[in-house]
């Protein structure tokens, strides 16, 4: 990495960093939701009902008179930590089910390469929608479905990796050298490899957020009361032609918060890679 | 070639038992089962017997291997079983609503064509000039924006402000399948459009590319009769991949629109534990999917001979 960073152009690192300053702030957002919050969003004001946006409510109220700007405040919190424990999980398990795959070969490899074969043979959100739908909603159940579909595009990945640098000199040095396996995964092979896992995973967020919340909204994910942005729009549906707001305050959380993990992801892969510089967007 | 077509579709068995033994084992671990949520939902209150009873007429108190093993059995036979909350046959009700859910697909599918190769091309010719910029820029934001929010937005839009459509679709007839359509269009374009235009960058600076302008060729037709024929291939391809983010996709469309497709039957039929309903959807997607697949390799194959099928898994 020591090397690494020196070679970017200004104009890349300079990107990365206002995009990783963006996502930060998100972050402390949703960290600090509950000090940041104008009204107690779980707080249910039957009078003030579907108010439009105001002064007092920025973003209007819903059809329990909670405030629509404190619920999507703390609706980041549920939104961003599970979208990034999903993707820590999918991306740390399928790796080093991948590493392990590429280093030991032979049965092993055979047998969950077929299993991930299966997995990528098959629409994924079909998949996930169903298992959601029975283990029964909740937003860990989401998680769970949607990991269990989305690990082998680590698992392929990892495994390519590893089988380039497995010929390496100083992967055959270290094994001259005595080292037991797993030692040489991770001291020489992990760091190795890192990067195109650390970009995909980054890309993955967005995607995971929208998918997540796109569960949620269908009642398969996070539950009532609970704020998530999905559910609060799946809830103000029905009143799109009266209250418009109720939907579009999450939605447009949604859209930015996917927008600056997408930003911070396809700007860490220039960073990573300067000779794809904005050409190549996949 | 036609053993490769039977080689492949004999593949597709440990799929479809893949992933129906694992949503069936999926089904027994969920709590509540599928008696339970016809009870609730029926708001009576009901003694165990009666539960039970309905479990045995149902086939629930069977032991897990026997209850996948009869639904196979059936399935092998053509039977898909009996939806159990309108006790309508599964495959009927099925092959009612396939149609249109398919209808959906193709026109998302074409639509996206249309949007995205043009403005994929256009991008990659105008590297890094004014249109490049636009058109990178409104695929991100395509990209980063949830289907259901932009079908809430087409639906505020022109069902709600400009009243041009209906808020509710019928299935049949354009002005319904209009807005489901442009909804999955839109997500899938964003992403497209920049497949689009990396496939057709790459080919741009292969070295063919610079021999031919060196030799003085227009860049019109270094443009159409070289580098997009070359591209083409991996458009096709690119594009029927998609699908099968789009069979998912229709799942939360239709649903919102009120589409009366596949994709809505099986969200419904999640919330009633509906199982040979749900057993069904994910089969004939898999189905739908694989054949997807194999299709597009054959069309690989007619439009690039050097691509050998059988050497392939």
């Amino acid at each position: 990495m020591g090397t690494i960073r020196k070679r970017p152009l200004e104009g890349t690192s300079l990107r990365l960093t206002l995009c990783a300053g963006l996502v930060g702030l998100i972050l402390l957002t949703a960290v600090f939701a509950p000090l940041l919050t104008p009204w107690d969003p779980y707080a249910q004001d039957m009078s003030a009902a579907l108010q439009a946006p105001s002064a007092a409510h920025l973003l209007g109220t819903d059809a329990y008179g909670r405030d629509v700007l404190s619920r999507v405040i703390v609706g980041a919190r549920t939104s961003v930590f599970s979208s990034l424990t999903l993707v820590a999980v999918i991306c740390a398990g399928g790796s080093f089910l991948g590493v392990l795959c590429g280093w030991l070969g032979g049965r092993a490899d055979a047998v969950i390469m077929r299993l991930s074969d299966l997995f990528l043979a098959f629409p994924g959100m079909v998949f996930a929608i169903a298992v959601a739908g029975l283990i029964g909603g909740g937003m860990v159940n989401a998680v769970i479905a949607l990991a269990a579909i989305s690990w082998p595009k680590y698992t392929r990945l990892a495994r390519g990796q590893t089988l380039a640098v497995k010929s390496a000199p100083y992967v055959t040095a270290a094994v001259m050298a005595n080292n037991t396996a797993l030692q040489i995964i991770f001291r020489h092979i992990l760091p190795n490899i890192a990067g195109p896992l650390l970009v995909t995973a980054a890309l993955d967020i967005g995607t995971m957020m929208m998918e997540l919340a796109g569960l949620s909204f269908l009642n398969l994910g996070a539950q009532p009361p609970t704020a998530e942005w999905g559910s609060m729009m799946s809830k103000g549906r029905s009143m799109i032609q009266t209250s418009p707001w109720v939907v579009l305050g999450p939605g447009i959380a949604i859209f930015l918060t996917v927008l600056a993990f997408n930003l911070l992801g396809d700007a860490l892969r220039d960073y990573l890679d300067p000779k794809r510089r904005g050409a190549r967007a996949e | 070639m036609r053993r490769y077509i039977l080689h492949r579709l004999v593949q597709l068995v440990p799929i479809l038992l893949g992933v129906t033994l694992l949503t069936f084992a999926m089904m027994r671990l969920a709590s509540g089962d599928a008696v339970d949520a016809l009870y609730e939902n029926l708001g009576a209150a009901v003694s165990q017997e009666v539960l039970d009873a309905k479990r045995a007429e149902l086939g629930l108190d069977q032991p897990f291997f026997v209850q996948y093993f009869t639904w196979l059995w059936g399935v092998v036979r053509g039977d898909m079983g009996v939806s159990y909350v309108s006790g309508q046959r599964v495959f009927e009700t099925f092959a009612a609503k396939l149609p249109n859910t398919l209808l959906l697909t193709v026109s998302s599918v074409l639509l996206t064509a249309a949007v995205s190769i043009p403005l994929g091309i256009l991008s990659a010719v105008r590297h890094n000039r004014a249109a490049d910029y636009v058109i990178r820029f409104l695929s991100f934001i395509g990209n980063s924006l949830p289907n259901f929010f932009v079908s809430l937005l087409l639906l505020l839009v022109f069902a709600v402000k400009l009243e041009w459509l209906p808020v509710i679709s019928t299935g049949g007839g354009m002005s319904g399948l209009l807005l489901p359509t442009l909804t999955l269009t839109i997500a899938m374009a964003a992403k497209y459009t920049r497949q689009v235009r990396s496939t057709v960058l790459e080919e741009l600076e292969k070295e063919y590319v610079t021999g031919a302008r060196a030799r003085g060729v227009r860049e019109s037709v270094i443009l159409y009769a070289s580098v997009l024929k070359a591209s083409m291939l991996t458009i096709l391809t690119l594009l029927a991949l998609s699908v099968g983010s789009l069979l998912g996709g229709t799942a939360i469309v239709e649903s919102i629109f009120l589409f009366d497709g596949v994709g809505k039957l099986a969200v419904d039929a999640i919330t009633m534990r509906d199982y040979p309903i749900i057993q069904a959807y994910v089969m004939w997607m898999a189905i739908i999917y694989v054949l997807v697949n194999l299709c597009t390799d054959l069309l690989y194959r007619r439009l690039d001979p050097r691509v050998r099928l059988g050497e392939e898994g």
